[in-house]
């Protein structure tokens, strides 16, 4: 998934696993960065829960409004990546930097 | 045709047995499911004892998708559901979606869910706190996962009124049958042993501070001293008995025949609490006598003061030791908005196989608590009709008769 840059799109199925857990029906391995979220079963609660541990683990800040808007998980990924400055891919955010990211 | 509301099917998730055979044998053996809390170090609590679920994994009957959403309350009642569905060979996608409904009880909400989120909240600052918080924690999570889990869209609800809940749950579910709708699923659970849970339990002043879980929680008996809190519950399928019929429904457990609920008067007033009044409007309801009935389930507070109360209640009902009374409850603990529906599920299981399920560890009766307590082992006794009572902490009463069909 190199045309994604250094957010690569396992980084975000491993998210989405962990935070909004998998449909039965859908193969989150195959080819899904196209494939709108509601396609594959994810409402709009759990795109803002992505976009909130995106923004807590790697710093990328995520307003509510845009995530609703970036409807796939190539969309999401390419607009972290554009935010996400090769040296700082895994910051340790501290409690001040996170209430900051609000 | 008068539309008639039976129980069809069955899910129990409860402390000494998960899924119905497994608690009905447990419970039929004597097999308590209240141990040491393991949950969290209780050490330092007042409360060390619970009736804990301890072998669910909600990731074997829960979808992985439902998991992070949802607490540990909802999985057990999800579960169950699912399983009472299955019990009463009853396919969802065969009936109209809003002609099936969820109704259900709730008593703590999702404490647990949101004892996590507030620790991330304090630990790490508000944007750590999960987007599925505004959903898990509150009182119909568990009815709205249901009804979106089974398409299930008529008319939907929660019941809040501690551990009455589920029996005011179940007269919801037949006043949904009598009105046209096709099949309801009620009940409830509840799962609160978490640090926040207990403590706020705990300010109710009616938790046994006991350590030995055999002896913590001992209604009517001369040692009461506060209940044991549990978690898990029961969900039951409720449908039209032609309907039922009509479809060769595998199993028709019983008929909720009479169900009635009212409100204590203030504290202090002097006046009779509303428990009583509860069992006589149930009984009219059902239009049947105190003499119809072979059995009751007890609230069993375990708090001398209210056991004192119920036996008293029971008594002016059925006369001195006039009715079998038991409180299988005493092996799982109160489990607030589960508790009524799980008496209710051992009520029908009692009609079925004509055996009372015995109360474990009360050995003496307090005194004036003048009632037929089944103690000790199960009594085998023709079981047609059975009073399911319960008490809701805040001044609630409900109570319930289930009758055999025929």
């Amino acid at each position: 998934m190199e045309q994604l840059g250094s957010f690569t799109l396992d980084d975000l199925r491993d998210i989405m696993r962990a935070c909004a857990g998998v449909t039965d029906s859908v193969d989150l391995d195959s080819a899904i960065d196209d494939i709108t979220f509601e396609d594959l079963g994810y409402d709009s609660l759990a795109v803002l829960e992505m976009a909130a541990k995106l923004q807590n683990h790697l710093g990328v800040v995520i307003p509510d409004d845009v995530a609703e808007q970036l409807p796939t998980p190539r969309a999401l990924a390419e607009y972290v990546n554009v935010r996400l400055a090769p040296e700082e891919q895994m910051p340790s955010p501290t409690p001040a930097a996170a209430a900051e990211a609000r | 045709m008068t539309r008639r509301a039976v129980v069809t099917g069955i899910g129990v998730t409860a402390p000494n047995g998960l899924g119905t055979e497994a608690y009905w044998a447990a419970t039929l053996e004597g097999r308590s499911g209240i141990g040491p809390i393991s949950r969290f170090d209780a050490a330092g609590y007042p409360v060390r004892v619970g009736g804990e679920v301890s072998d669910f994994t909600a990731s074997d009957h829960v979808p992985s998708r439902l998991i992070p959403q949802t607490d540990n309350w909802t999985h057990l009642g999800l579960t169950a559901a699912a399983w009472a569905l299955e019990d009463a060979a009853a396919d969802p996608t065969a009936f109209p979606e809003y002609e099936m409904a969820v109704v259900t009880a709730s008593s703590s909400g999702g404490t647990e869910f949101g004892q996590r989120e507030i620790e991330r909240l304090w630990s790490k600052g508000p944007s750590w706190v999960g987007a599925y918080q505004s959903i898990a924690w509150f009182y119909a999570a568990t009815t709205g996962q249901i009804s979106i889990r089974h398409g299930m869209r008529g008319s939907c609800g929660v019941i809040c009124a501690e551990q009455a809940g589920a029996l005011d749950a179940a007269g919801q579910a037949r006043q949904l049958i009598r009105t046209g709708t096709r099949l309801v699923v009620t009940g409830g659970a509840d799962a609160s042993l978490c640090p926040y849970g207990v403590t706020a339990q705990y300010s109710n002043g009616r938790l046994s501070e006991g350590a030995d879980p055999s002896r913590a929680y001992l209604p009517f008996d001369v040692g009461a001293a506060g209940y044991v809190p549990g978690e898990g519950g029961a969900m039951l399928v409720v449908e039209n008995a032609s309907d039922a019929l009509a479809r060769s429904a595998p199993v028709i457990y019983g008929e909720i025949a009479g169900y009635a609920s009212t409100f204590d008067p203030r504290p202090g007033s002097g006046r009779e609490p509303g428990l009583r009044r509860a069992m006589d409007l149930a009984l009219s309801d059902a239009e049947l006598a105190a003499g119809d009935v072979d059995v009751v389930f007890a609230d069993a507070a375990g708090v001398p003061e209210l056991d004192l109360q119920e036996a008293t209640a029971i008594s002016a009902v059925f006369g001195p030791s006039g009715v079998p009374v038991t409180a299988p409850k005493t092996m799982t603990g109160r489990l607030y908005a589960g508790g009524g529906a799980l008496d209710l599920a051992s009520a029908l299981l009692a009609i079925r196989d004509g055996v009372i399920p015995p109360t474990a560890g009360v050995t003496e009766l307090a005194p004036g608590c003048d009632i037929d307590l089944v103690r000790g082992a199960p009594r085998e006794a023709r079981v047609r009709t059975a009073m399911v009572l319960a008490r809701g902490y805040g001044g609630f009463n409900a109570a319930i008769v289930v009758k055999q069909t025929s």
